[in-house]
């Protein structure tokens, strides 16, 4: 089975500091792949170098074959990888549902869509994922003023609602109120099974990934340390010392 | 977007008497009339500089450049479809030879009025490609620049009257009161100007606009296509900035490239100080942000004559420091502390 | 055009006076735009009132020379009334603008630049005004080249105030406590540092530099209540092209902008010279940008 996300000697440095050294991961369509690794082992710039927000010194990625890894960030976004950060990245000054309405698959979307009102449907859309959060209360909102586990929550409904091919998710359990993680979990699942939805996901919350992921990839020091299924990685040596050596 | 989505009858009686105001002011106002028209000019001004500044969060200190232009194309065009253009600037558009009777100086404003808002749109296309790319003050600082050079090029080409300036058509006696058409000219742009913004931000396009005001690079990676969303945005602007540019041409009569046309000191920095304290990124904003400053500006040239850049001056920096939301944004954010605290 | 470029190309001894002529006045040009980059390193606020300071500068010292004070006692008149005034508008605009959009602080000075030209119009007169200087000229290659003596020294004092103030940055306390806010505010608040203080005393020298090299220039050249801003925006570019905090590079872009300058004004007419200072910008803007770009980022 060829891969949808094939990430192959992808390096990446800073000044002296390599954060990416030749790491290589593959993310075969329709999976749940978790990324792991202590602080400041180069999972956010691997992030970052498969959307395109930084150039990276050597490597290929290939999202469907295609080559993405000298795309701009908005080429490989209509690709159909799209992500979330780490600290919530909203659009302030809208209202939470206006935020779901300006995120709906627009790269579907012919431009002259883009001088349209949004019609019913997409209000429908809109209002479905945004109850699929919990958040469907808080659609006049400002999203500026919703509180940081919120802003969260919206991010992940606004990358739902743009349909994308892949999904990579930076920490999406951080901030949350820990009551809500096992929800989000589930929804992520659903989100899986029922759109069909490829996942890449950074997450530090042990028992969140081990849950979540069928196949994980361990990264420290920019390289990666090892990879295999939840119950091979708890019991890697390596991964095991990684985690305690940093900690 | 859900303000402007709504045509409730109430708002559509604020539109009739607000039009029917439009229409009596200068007959009841007569006295005014040169001020009233300005400031219909003025609101176009402002509301064209919200789009791209207020709406997307590009503050541009050049849109002069498209008011100077549109001055300028209009000018060409009233004068270059009857006469040699060159000759009419070396005679300072005076003499027995350069008249123009009713039904030349109607084509040239029929025709002078849309080739000046397509020129400065096709500028616009053609800079924005260029320095839409750069963010913040980069941005800023690039377009005075270009308001600032424009300028300066245009006092040295002879062909356009160099920097003595240029006259626009002297309207024909025949006419009759040409102020007056002005008045309703600049009227329809301003109408027109504002309801096809009020479209626009009820529009996916509007809220791409505002998303990436708010964080762009996040825009981006959500797959907007923000490059041309903003070159968009900017064109449609500079449309308008070139229509009133036009007719603020014909107001004046006389084009200095420094001091009417491409006046950054005066309107380039006016139109940002408009929006700005009615309430940057809102439609009612710089409509009510111009009609205040016209009636400050009014009073600063009456009463302070010889010191009213001074006056303006310590009132931009008022408005930059003390009241960066301005009235409309000012009330607003009452509303929105209220929303706030019932959400907790 | 095409003949001018003609005369230049038979009369090479032109060229070498353009060129001399055009580093001249970049050292007034670096002088300013250090001042810039100092401000805008330390506090992140581009002051557009640049220019203004450096035309006050120049004509506190015309209006001292017409008293009679000597060029030694006018340059530090005019730096101290710039001290004097950057600290009155540090307290009365600057403060309120740190740390807030850079959006507000360009236009607030742009606010100060505005209110400065005309008030300088009306104490000072708005007419262009030169320093009358007496110091002569040295005449080379048959008199093809024309060095007054006066550029020459505006040139090495104008040089000489920036070393003094790269020197001052790096070794005295002071210096140490501007450099150490401009990394880390945060850091250096808690080790006791007043930032507050701190930006203060970078607005008001920064002034300072604008006043001594506008008076300095006042010299050699015109100075015009009006004339303010083609100083900014090439203290602007100068910054952009030479980045934040290196003197070396400010110096080199400001004689580079001095040279090319020259060079267009007698290229294209003197008409255009100030028209090609902002074409040039926008050109280097574009270019820069441009370039990053192809690394996935943009000026910001």
């Amino acid at each position: 089975m060829t891969a949808m996300l094939q990430v192959t000697d992808v390096t990446k440095a800073f000044g002296g500091v390599v954060a990416n050294d030749a790491v290589s991961i593959s993310v075969p369509q329709g999976a749940i792949v978790g990324l792991i690794g202590p602080n400041g082992s180069g999972k956010t710039t691997l992030f970052n170098a498969i959307t395109g927000a930084q150039a990276i010194d050597a490597g290929s990625i290939r999202f469907e074959g295609q080559e993405i890894s000298r795309l701009l960030t908005g080429e490989i976004a209509r690709a159909g990888i799209i992500r979330t950060y780490q600290q919530p990245r909203i659009y302030g000054g809208l209202s939470t549902r206006d935020n779901m309405l300006v995120s709906a698959s627009i790269r579907r979307g012919s431009s002259p869509s883009l001088f349209r009102r949004a019609n019913a449907k997409a209000i429908a859309w809109a209002d479905e994922l945004l109850d699929f959060v919990g958040l469907i209360e808080k659609r006049d909102i400002l999203a500026g003023d919703l509180s940081f586990g919120q802003q969260k929550l919206l991010e992940l409904a606004m990358a739902l609602s743009n349909e994308p091919r892949m999904l990579l998710l930076d920490e999406p359990t951080a901030g949350i109120n820990p009551i809500l993680i096992d929800s989000v979990i589930e929804r992520l699942k659903v989100a899986n099974s029922k759109f069909g939805l490829t996942l890449l996901v950074i997450e530090h919350n042990m028992p969140v990934i081990m849950d979540l992921a069928q196949h994980i990839y361990c990264l420290a020091h920019g390289s990666l340390l090892a990879d295999g299924t939840p119950e091979a990685i708890q019991n890697d040596a390596n991964v095991l010392d990684a985690y305690l050596g940093a900690a | 977007m859900a303000e402007y989505r709504a045509l409730t009858p109430k708002r559509l009686l604020l539109i009739a008497s607000l039009l029917a105001v439009g229409v009596a002011a200068p007959l009841v106002l007569p006295a005014y009339q040169l001020q009233l028209t300005e400031l219909l000019l003025f609101i176009v001004f402002a509301l064209a500089w919200d789009l791209v500044g207020g709406q997307m969060g590009y503050n541009s200190f050049g849109n002069v450049l498209f008011v100077g232009l549109g001055m300028y194309g209009a000018a060409i065009v009233q004068v270059g479809l009857f006469y040699d253009v060159g000759l009419y600037n070396a005679a300072r558009g005076g003499g027995t030879q350069f008249v123009f009777d009713v039904p030349q100086f109607i084509t040239g404003l029929a025709l002078g009025i849309p080739a000046a808002a397509l020129i400065s749109a096709f500028a616009a296309w053609l800079l924005g490609s260029l320095v839409l790319t750069m963010r913040g003050h980069y941005f800023a600082i690039c377009t005075l620049g270009l308001g600032i050079a424009a300028g300066q090029i245009a006092a040295g080409i002879p062909w356009i009257g160099a920097g003595s300036g240029m006259l626009t058509p002297n309207p024909p006696e025949a006419l009759g009161d040409v102020a007056l058409l002005l008045y309703y000219l600049a009227l329809g742009l301003a109408i027109t100007c504002a309801l096809t913004f009020a479209w626009l931000l009820s529009t996916r396009f509007g809220l791409a606009l505002n998303a990436i005001r708010d964080d762009e690079d996040k825009a981006e990676a959500m797959g907007l296509k923000t490059h041309a969303a903003k070159v968009t945005a900017w064109v449609i602007a500079a449309g308008f900035l070139g229509a009133a540019g036009a007719l603020y041409g014909n107001v004046v009569r006389f084009i200095d490239p420094v001091q009417t046309a491409f006046a950054g000191a005066t309107i380039g920095v006016w139109m940002i100080l408009m929006a700005l304290l009615g309430g940057k990124g809102t439609l009612a904003g710089p409509i009510v942000g111009a009609i205040v400053f016209q009636i400050m500006k009014e009073l600063f040239w009456t009463y302070l004559l010889g010191w009213q850049r001074v006056a303006l001056g310590l009132l931009i920096i008022a408005v930059a420091v003390f009241f960066p939301a301005g009235i409309v944004g000012f009330i607003r954010e009452r509303g929105s502390a209220k929303a706030k605290e019932q959400n907790q | 055009m095409t003949s001018n470029l003609l005369i230049l190309y038979e009369a090479p001894a032109l060229g070498l006076q353009l060129a001399i002529d055009g580093i001249l006045i970049g050292a007034v040009f670096a002088l300013a735009a250090y001042g810039m980059a100092l401000v805008w390193g330390v506090t992140n606020i581009i002051n557009v009132a640049q220019g203004e300071f450096v035309m006050l500068g120049g004509l506190i010292s015309i209006l001292g020379a017409e008293h009679g004070l000597p060029l030694w006692l006018t340059v530090p008149l005019a730096a101290a009334a710039l001290y004097a005034l950057g600290w009155l508008l540090f307290y009365t605009v600057i403060v309120h603008l740190l740390g807030r959009d850079m959006f507000n602080s360009v236009l607030a000075t742009f606010g100060i630049a505005i209110v400065m030209q005309q008030v300088m119009a009306h104490v000072f007169g708005a007419a262009d005004r030169i320093a009358a200087s007496s110091l002569g000229s040295w005449f080379f290659l048959d008199n093809f080249v024309v060095i007054s003596k006066m550029k020459v020294v505006v040139f090495a004092a104008c040089i000489g105030l920036g070393l003094t103030l790269a020197w001052f940055l790096s070794r005295s306390r002071k210096g140490q406590a501007i450099r150490a806010v401009a990394q880390k505010p945060e850091a250096a608040s808690i080790l006791g540092i007043e930032t507050r203080k701190v930006y203060c005393l970078t607005y008001s020298l920064n002034a300072a530099i604008c006043g001594a090299a506008g008076a300095l220039a006042a010299t050699a050249y015109t100075i015009q209540p009006y004339g303010g801003l083609s100083y900014t925006v090439r203290s602007f570019m100068i910054v952009v092209v030479a980045g934040l905090g290196n003197l070396g590079g400010v110096i080199w872009a400001a004689l580079g902008l001095g040279v090319a300058e020259n060079f267009a004004g007698f290229i294209l007419g003197t008409q255009y010279q100030i028209a090609f200072v902002f074409g040039l910008l926008v050109a280097v803007l574009v270019f820069r940008n441009w370039r990053l770009r192809r690394q996935r980022k943009h000026l910001e």
